[in-house]
């Protein structure tokens, strides 16, 4: 009887990701019936004021936008955190290292508006200086750059962390210096821990709503260049949902609907991953 | 020759420490302003007044209030359901293997889903299907939706430590499954309790994007659960985007909701250790 | 082409509070197999790890006495442990190649101390492998991983890691022991052939294996909590007319 209860709790706790899947398709359904998938991708602009038939649909400025913003933190935060996690595990005495550790602790911690809020008044205004108008791709990669970091670091501080002992006493036996030690031996043995990692961090750098939201200027056109302003699709959804009725409204599911398709790919990718190394 | 072994040995040790140093220096950068700025508008009068001037002058009492009351529902919802699922997860899984694969393997996902996801699904159950409309109790909901990986994981974790000792002691009594449940299993797992606990307030309370289209932007005090109510993030939003001139209090604000996370950290860690420390938890015997 | 390759002259080890082990003088002669025989516990490992340096990995490890390795000493401050451990090389008790392909299991090494060029690489390879005994099973691989290979294979493998910088002298700390029979043969047999071309520390519990290849024997004990070495000389003395009862008895099997 006991165990009947907690399966049924536990089989609706699993339940809830396709209850919300199934939901943000129920209402992206309009807008995929009148508008049809296809003219997201192909129609010339994104103006859904005016309905099915004279609004246009295209997601494709907001898609390449979030991509520009995941691509350019991943390449800012990877080899950082990479880095920030061998100078724990390898480089710094004990007492900096679980100072630092502590540190990147915290740091996971912030909320993600705070981080935003901070860019827009200390960040935004620096590259405007160098070159207006200051909101723009730049400071979006530079603050989800700053707040996956911690995350990437933590994850793979553990990765490394986890290479058996045996492979570095072998490497010193051999005299590898610790570099030839990290490189030819740790890296590679902790490389589905690091990869894994990364992965979650592309998966929360695409999702990221508020911090792009309040730097990265909000207009949308693909990206010409790394001080323009770009609209991410997750900004487009919280700045547009307040007055969008009918199918503009679905169509913004529809974007949802999206980004919950790609993040759970990299997530189911992420979890196969682990498994075949375990 | 080793010479050049040498070298790149070198360059990645100073790599290392550079990084290192830059990243610190950066996140001091964004600390210290955090400080100086929110100190300077802290008071005692800012946590007990109301908004006024649109956030620019007075407190922010009503804000808080519903944010302890949206943090309520959360728990109240996610508590029972995750110590639930967590207790299925950590002792009936043995036998039946795919259900509990499946299970967490969808949890993991949900844990990693954007928030605005969920801010639109919660819109689109609890708002509008539901009927709640922009209120407290639909963001509590949406936000119970939230934390339920994150301490249905930590508590498994916490009944896994469990000795097994301690089921074989009470099978050898012939206890029941619910009462070895309630009176052994869990006080001993109450720390990995608590640690989920943490993460899911942790989590509730940075949320912004779920809240935004679950319970609203009204910042008076809500008269009831149905009220829609505004949370210390979507505050330190309006202020920076929406009010200007409201720079001050946003860092105020910031500070407040970084306080209280620390403070759950802090108070939680603290009894989590107290309790191994009494022995109630799976390390004495 | 004898004489003395280590002189090890009152080496004591502790960790932290704790003494492991204490004045412990031994000469190893060159390119013969000295055999530390002894029970667990009594520090021959530690021993061991003062030669190469790998005590400094050990946390709260201090090192008094001298150690000198064909002439140069060891503990001195600014020795440099790169050209040490190219010069000294160490088998472990569980064989642990990289989770690497084979080839690369031994190019790192080799491309570490400096040889390159592809040719190079072949040759130092192909040589130790051959030494080893294991390039006729492994030749049409040497892309595969080196973790598919069974456990004296792995073995072998190390050693060839080892001997492909062409060191002078080999640590040994029971290389047998987490093999199977047959393999452990095979390792032995490849150990004893290392006779004239390393100067060879080997440690073993396996009193039968020390007095099949070895020249010299040790012998550990522990007495007073601390780790000693209670008798050293030519295997034959050692098992036939050792001079401390308590060596007679280990080697009667009647202790340890």
């Amino acid at each position: 009887m006991l165990a009947a209860v907690l399966r049924a709790v536990a089989l609706v706790c699993g339940a809830f990701v396709v209850l919300m899947v199934l939901f943000v398709l129920r209402e992206s359904w309009p807008a995929l019936r009148e508008i049809g998938l296809s003219r997201f991708f192909t129609d010339a602009s994104w103006h859904p004021q005016g309905g099915a038939a004279a609004g246009t649909f295209g997601l494709v400025p907001m898609i390449i936008a979030s991509l520009a913003l995941t691509a350019g933190s991943i390449l800012l935060a990877a080899p950082l955190g990479l880095l920030c996690a061998l100078f724990c595990t390898d480089y710094a005495p004990l007492g900096l290292a679980t100072a630092f550790r502590r540190l990147m602790e915290v740091l996971a911690g912030i909320p993600s508006v705070v981080y935003g809020f901070w860019a827009l008044v200390v960040l935004v205004p620096l590259i405007n200086r160098w070159q207006p108008p200051g909101a723009s791709l730049l400071a979006g990669i530079l603050v989800l750059a700053l707040m996956i970091l911690p995350t990437m670091a933590l994850l793979a501080q553990t990765a490394i962390a986890t290479v058996p002992a045996d492979y570095r006493r072998g490497a010193a036996a051999l005299g590898l210096t610790r570099m030839g030690t990290l490189w030819g031996v740790v890296l590679p043995a902790a490389r589905s821990g690091l990869f894994t990692a990364a992965l979650l961090a592309v998966g929360r750098a695409i999702g990221e709503t508020m911090a792009v939201l309040m730097v990265c200027g909000n207009v949308v056109r693909s990206p010409s260049s790394l001080f323009a302003p770009v609209r991410a699709l997750t900004a487009n959804i919280v700045l547009e949902m307040a007055y969008a009725l009918d199918d503009h409204r679905s169509a913004l599911f529809v974007s949802g609907l999206m980004l919950a398709v790609v993040v759970v790919a990299l997530l189911l990718a992420a979890e196969r991953l682990r498994r075949v190394h375990d | 020759m080793t010479e050049d072994a040498r070298l790149a040995d070198r360059l990645l040790a100073g790599a290392a420490w550079l990084a290192a140093t830059a990243v610190t220096g950066v996140f001091l950068w964004l600390l210290t302003d955090l400080l100086r700025e929110g100190a300077s508008a802290l008071s005692v009068s800012f946590l007990v007044d109301e908004p006024r001037d649109a956030g620019r002058a007075g407190g922010i009492a009503p804000i808080l209030v519903s944010t302890l009351l949206i943090l309520g529902v959360c728990l109240a919802v996610a508590l029972p359901l995750s110590l639930a699922c967590a207790a299925y997860l950590a002792e009936y899984t043995r036998r039946e293997e795919r259900a509990g694969r499946t299970v967490r393997v969808s949890l993991e996902v949900l844990a990693g889903m954007p928030s605005i996801v969920f801010g639109l699904f919660g819109n689109a159950l609890f708002c509008i299907t539901l009927g709640l409309g922009f209120s407290i109790l639909s963001g509590g909901l949406t936000l119970a939706c939230m934390a339920l990986p994150l301490m249905i994981r930590a508590t498994e974790e916490g009944f896994r430590a469990v000795p097994g000792d301690y089921r074989s002691g009470a099978a050898a009594l012939g206890l029941s499954r619910w009462t070895t449940l309630t009176h052994i299993l869990l006080p001993a797992a109450l720390p990995g309790l608590m640690v989920g606990t943490v993460l899911g307030i942790g989590r509730a309370l940075a949320e912004t994007a779920a809240l935004i289209f679950t319970s609203g932007y009204v910042d008076r005090l809500p008269d009831s659960l149905m009220d829609s109510g505004r949370a210390l993030s979507i505050h330190i939003y309006d202020l920076a985007m929406n009010v200007p001139g409201g720079e001050r209090n946003a860092y105020a604000t910031a500070l407040v909701l970084i306080a209280l996370l620390l403070v759950i950290n802090v108070l939680a860690s603290r009894a989590a250790s107290g309790l191994l420390r009494r022995g109630y938890a799976g390390a004495g015997a | 082409m004898s004489g003395v390759a280590l002189h090890i002259e009152g080496l004591s080890v502790r960790f932290g509070e704790h003494r492991v082990l204490e004045e412990v003088s031994l000469c190893a002669e060159r390119h013969a197999i000295t055999a530390l025989m002894g029970p667990s516990g009594c520090g021959k490992t530690s021993f061991l790890l003062c030669i190469n340096r790998l005590c400094d990995h050990a946390s709260g490890c201090t090192v008094s006495g001298r150690v000198r390795v064909e002439g140069e000493e060891v503990l001195a401050p600014g020795t440099d442990l790169l050209r040490l451990r190219r010069k000294v090389g160490m088998i472990f008790q569980r064989p642990t190649p990289f989770p690497l392909s084979i080839r690369r299991n031994l190019e790192l090494p080799l491309r570490e101390h400096g040889v390159r060029g592809r040719a190079a690489l072949e040759e130092g390879m192909e040589t130790a492998l051959r030494n080893v005994g294991l390039w006729d099973e492994v030749k049409d691989r040497l892309e595969t991983p080196a973790l598919a290979l069974s456990g004296g294979q792995r073995q072998r493998l190390c050693i060839a890691r080892a001997i492909a910088l062409k060191p002078q002298v080999l640590l040994m700390d029971e290389p047998c022991s987490a093999l199977d029979p047959i393999s452990s043969g095979v390792v032995e047999d490849l150990i004893a052939g290392f006779r004239g071309r390393y100067t060879v520390l080997i440690v073993t519990h396996n009193l039968a294996q020390a007095r099949r290849i070895a020249d010299h024997c040790g012998v550990f004990w522990v007495t007073n909590g601390v780790g000693r070495l209670i008798e050293f000389g030519a295997t034959e003395q050692v098992f036939e007319a050792p001079r401390d009862p308590v060596t007679a008895a280990y080697v009667q099997g009647l202790r340890g």
